[in-house]
């Protein structure tokens, strides 16, 4: 066989970032009077079909992403590798429609099997027990020596950007139920760790770019909640994408870290008004809105410089100017087709003004699940947007599209193209975020370090193979 | 004939125009009846409805 180069890293413009999104989604089977039924067999009906074309319930799909079953039996969905953050939200929603079309079958394989019950799926974070499971931010960086200093700079940004991006939930405790603006953030119990499942950090320093090692490293959030508005994604990523770019470029930022960062996060989680403070390491304190207007204003204060202006990065400052706002003001009715917080707790309102019931009513709680369903019918998040009671900035023509095809400025490509035919040829593969490989000690493993190459020899050279 | 529209009114161009619904107003009745709509569904047996999802594991 042919050799082909290895081909040098692409020359990109710093301000060009990898971004991806790992979606935990809560797995639910309702079915009164039926026979107990584990998680795991839960699982295995839904991805039936899966593991019958990929043989693995661990599987990469034609449109470059992983789906696979996650420890504690649900899906878990990670979109392939994105240079756009609109490419993100498609593939993000793509994500929601695709684990939701295995719901059909796996409710039939259910029922054959004597349950009769129907299965929900959610893009949410929490569990009625207090479980947590996440949805995890990739950025991509440029390696440098400090990453501990850099993140510390962004912790800030990260325990207050929840009056914004929040998810919002009903927080129920002994004294009474109240409004919070993220669910995610009563689980977090370190700024920064190796850890995911046993001490949850804000920032997860494993260091696995899936990219050449020497000039990237990963940016790995795991504090964030999951987003149902296309907005509130956009806002998430952008928000944060622009922080990091000022970071990057060693901007000189307000040293604005936090004294005690478990403590701030849950302060500002349960404060609605906006107005409760946190202990900077200075001794100041103070207000999530002023630390998130400070950011906003750095930000702002280098568009045209480290920031070229787009009509994206205009449309976040727009949107992210608006949300501190709403709080800064407590009128949301300027938010709330577009922050999932202010979405949600309008129509948490609503129908706890149209129950005449208390806040800690069960009736909310199946609410706030019914929101976060990925479901078109069941999912009132889908039913919204449909009603034009939530922003959509992708079309749905787009995330059908997203569905199968993968992005097409980055590896994701490669990799997508390498399933589909693959998959056509019937010839048994492997592959990972990094490699591609038919089965047999006669085919070679090609290996993509460089995650914005969209073309390589290499991979034609392959794929040339399944025609010899 | 005057031209006359579905109520059967002649068109009269100085008539006061009926007051745009201001957007808020559409959405507040646009979200109520979707709460209507899955309000009896929501009702049913909510309390063991959501005690039942537990989820283990992840991250």
């Amino acid at each position: 066989m042919q050799i082909a180069e290895v081909p040098p890293p692409l020359e990109v413009e710093p301000s060009r970032r990898i971004f991806g999104l790992e979606t935990e989604f809560g797995l639910h089977v309702v079915a009164p009077g039926s026979r107990p039924i584990t998680p795991e067999e839960v699982a295995g009906h839904l991805f039936h079909s899966v593991v019958q074309w990929g043989r693995s319930s661990n599987v990469f799909l034609t449109n470059g992403s992983r789906l696979y079953i996650d420890v504690g039996a649900h899906p878990e969905y990670a979109t392939a590798e994105c240079d756009t953050i609109e490419d993100l939200i498609a593939l993000d929603k793509a994500g929601e429609r695709i684990v939701q079309d295995l719901v059909a079958e796996g409710e039939q394989r259910l029922r054959e099997a004597g349950v009769d019950g129907q299965i929900h799926l959610y893009k949410n974070n929490t569990d009625s027990a207090g479980n947590s499971y996440g949805c995890h931010e990739n950025y991509l960086l440029r390696r440098r020596a400090d990453f501990a200093g850099f993140g510390r700079q962004l912790l800030p940004f990260l325990v207050t950007r929840q009056i914004v991006t929040g998810a919002g939930c009903i927080t129920r405790t002994p004294e009474g139920a109240h409004y919070s603006f993220s669910p995610r953030a009563d689980h977090m119990w370190e700024g920064m760790s190796s850890a995911t499942t046993r001490s949850r950090p804000m920032i997860n320093t494993r260091d696995e770019p899936h990219a050449n090692a020497e000039l990237y490293r990963r940016m790995h959030v795991i504090v964030g909640d999951s987003t149902m508005a296309q907005p509130t994604t956009l806002l998430k990523v952008g928000s944060t994408d622009l922080v990091l770019r000022l970071l990057e470029a060693r901007v000189l930022m307000p040293d604005l870290t936090l004294a005690k960062e478990m403590q701030a996060i849950r302060d500002v989680a349960h404060d609605l008004t906006g107005q409760a403070t946190v202990e900077l390491a200075d001794g100041s304190r103070m207000t999530a809105v002023q630390v998130q207007q400070a950011f906003l204003d750095a930000v702002k204060s280098h568009v045209g410089d480290v920031i070229e202006r787009t009509d994206e990065v205009d449309s976040i400052l727009d949107l992210w100017q608006r949300g501190i706002d709403a709080v800064r003001t407590q009128d949301f009715s300027s938010i709330d087709t577009e922050l999932d917080w202010a979405i949600k707790h309008k129509l948490l309102m609503r129908y706890q003004d149209k129950l005449q019931c208390e806040l800690d009513d069960p009736r909310l709680a199946r609410l706030e699940l019914a929101y976060h369903d990925v479901s078109p019918e069941r999912g009132l998040a889908n039913r919204m947007e449909a009603q034009g009671l939530i922003r959509t900035l992708v079309s749905e023509e787009a995330i059908t599209r997203a569905k199968t095809t993968a992005p097409e400025t980055t590896r994701a490509h490669l990799r997508g193209r390498f399933v589909r035919e693959a998959l056509a040829s019937g010839r048994d593969f492997t592959v990972d975020w990094v490699h591609l490989k038919f089965t047999g000690q006669e085919s070679r493993t090609v290996l993509l370090k460089d995650p914005f190459r969209y073309e390589d020899e290499r991979v034609d050279m392959l794929l040339g193979t399944l025609s010899q | 004939m005057p031209q006359v529209n579905a109520s059967g009114q002649p068109y009269e161009d100085d008539a006061p125009e009926p007051a745009p619904a201001p957007a808020q107003q559409a959405s507040t009745d646009a979200l109520d009846d979707l709460l209507d709509e899955i309000d009896g569904s929501l009702q049913v047996n909510a309390e063991q409805f959501v005690r039942s999802f537990v989820q283990k594991g992840g991250e």
